[in-house]
């Protein structure tokens, strides 16, 4: 191992692929890399910490990209159950759909995903950036604490359930919001942070009128004498 | 857990190459299930025949099984697969039925049909593939299941997948919580039951909607009125093949489709070795959607 034509699983495991990645670093002039023939495998990509590109030519299994740092990880496919989830910086994106639970629990970073996420996108999500560019699936932004969720197309039912302090953006409708989700005013800061995760996500077709923003009541935050008796 | 797959062809010339694929899917989901496997084939070739799998727990009553059907049925053939018979003979289900689970206890109908054979088998999935050597299978559709036990016990009678019909069955990832009750339903309508499996009353309940000639499709919206619990579906008849989700839809499923097939599984790397997979259309079943193929 060592070679970067290696980074191929049709030539070698998960376990040395990965670790091949998480120890590189951070004096190596060599930053790109391209990993190959995935095959839907789990767990690709995961831990790394150094400021890297990583190209992924295919379709990936659960947990993409978890617990990233810095890197840049490109998916040339679809992406399955828990991508980037507890990604801590950096870049995730997915050129085809993503599965559930996208960005779950993720605290920075960006996550950009050119077709449909399925449900629980952004489930607990803590800090980061998720672009969808197509629909997200239901219960999306479940207890989601902070960070901005944008979606370009629709949400499923339950958008927002319980959510606390992300900020969600949708340009198209949600089948149902959840618990304690509302939708709110658009202010200035919105505009811009709008037109910032467009430009990320080299969207042009949408401009920052075409969205709504949903977020929380925060009806749940305390209890609420009103309520005793269904305890 | 849990490892659902199957595979059903759109094209005939591909219908040799069902044992290959249907082998190699079960194989990469033996991570979700590693208690036990089984698989169910479909294989139209006969038109009269019926053909009955049958799982022996004793080898040493083989010589006296063959002997006394083929006096009770004079066409009947057998032909043994593993530790698995499938008896073929023109003689009803109505009659041959009763006269197996009359006079052989060590011995489980695990399908019966005129198109369907199903092999399950306690242990590793990857074992019980070569044990049965699926690769040589052929046919229209298939449809395999890897178990992780979780609500009754490791056993054959226990394994996916259930056959509780003609041609019928159904492998499911998840669990079921109102599966007692409805089972003493099923019993009380006069369906019978070789087990405490919460998969089994599911495939009862399809079975019986299907008898009072419901199609497939609506039969599987009865299921998500009807069962309450998580789970992914993938049924089969002779001619069909359905996925469902509950609305929840907690269990995993991708569906691989392209002009020549359509591939199910818990996960995508069930499916990774299929040709011209990654260019064919791959989507998740919805929630509470219903997917059919063939009728």
């Amino acid at each position: 191992m060592g070679k970067i034509e290696n980074l191929d699983f049709k030539k070698n495991n998960l376990r040395k692929i990965n670790s091949f990645l998480q120890n590189i670093s951070h004096k190596n002039n060599k930053r790109d890399f391209v990993v190959k023939n995935p095959a839907g495998q789990h767990a690709i990509c995961a831990g790394i910490k150094e400021e890297i590109s990583i190209t992924i030519k295919g379709h990936v299994g659960y947990y993409c990209g978890g617990m990233n740092q810095k890197s840049h990880i490109t998916i040339e496919g679809n992406a399955g159950t828990g991508l980037g989830e507890n990604m801590m910086s950096g870049t995730i994106h997915v050129k085809g759909n993503s599965s559930q639970s996208a960005g779950a629990t993720a605290h920075g970073g960006t996550i950009i995903i050119e077709g449909d996420a399925s449900s629980r996108c952004g489930i607990s999500m803590k800090g980061v950036e998720i672009i969808v560019k197509g629909s997200v699936g239901h219960m999306s932004a479940f207890m989601a604490q902070a960070g901005t969720l944008l979606i370009c197309g629709d949400a499923g039912e339950a958008l927002g359930d319980s959510i606390y302090e992300t900020v969600i953006y949708i340009a198209g409708n949600p089948k149902s919001l959840g618990a304690d989700c509302v939708e709110k005013k658009i202010n200035k800061n919105d505009i811009t942070k709008i037109e910032e995760l467009l430009k990320k996500a080299n969207i042009k077709k949408l401009k920052p009128k075409n969205f709504k923003k949903f977020g929380s009541a925060r009806k749940l935050y305390n209890f609420n004498i009103d309520n005793v008796s269904d305890y | 857990m849990c490892g659902i797959v199957g595979i059903y062809f759109k094209k005939k010339k591909l219908h040799r190459q069902l044992g290959q694929y249907l082998s190699q899917m079960l194989d990469n989901m033996s991570s979700r299930g590693p208690d036990s496997a089984g698989f169910a084939v479909y294989n139209n070739n006969e038109k009269k025949l019926f053909k009955y799998s049958l799982s022996i727990n004793d080898n040493s009553i083989l010589n006296k099984f063959e002997t006394d059907i083929k006096k009770k049925f004079k066409d009947a053939n057998v032909k043994p697969v593993s530790n698995h018979l499938v008896l073929s003979t023109l003689s009803n289900p109505k009659i041959v039925i009763p006269f197996i689970k009359k006079n052989y206890h060590n011995i489980l109908i695990v399908g019966y049909g005129k198109s369907i054979e199903i092999f399950k088998e306690v242990g590793n999935p990857r074992d019980i593939v070569k044990k049965f050597n699926l690769k040589n299978f052929t046919g229209s559709h298939g449809i395999g299941h890897t178990r992780m036990a979780t609500e009754s016990a490791i056993t054959i009678d226990g394994s996916h997948p259930y056959s509780t019909g003609e041609d019928e069955c159904l492998v499911h990832n998840g669990s079921l919580s109102n599966h007692n009750n409805l089972r003493r339903q099923l019993i009380k309508q006069g369906k019978t039951f070789d087990s405490f499996n919460d998969t089994e009353v599911a495939a009862g309940f399809i079975s019986n909607n299907l008898s009072k000639n419901k199609t497939l499709k609506q039969t599987l919206k009865n299921c998500l009125s009807n069962l309450d619990g998580f789970y992914t579906f993938i049924a089969g008849t002779n001619n069909g093949f359905a996925v469902l989700r509950d609305e929840i839809a907690c269990k995993p499923a991708v569906i691989a489709e392209n002009k020549d097939y359509v591939a199910v599984a818990s996960e995508f790397q069930a499916m990774a070795h299929l040709p011209n997979v990654n260019k064919a259309k791959i989507y998740e079943p919805e929630p509470g959607v219903i997917y059919t193929w063939g009728k």
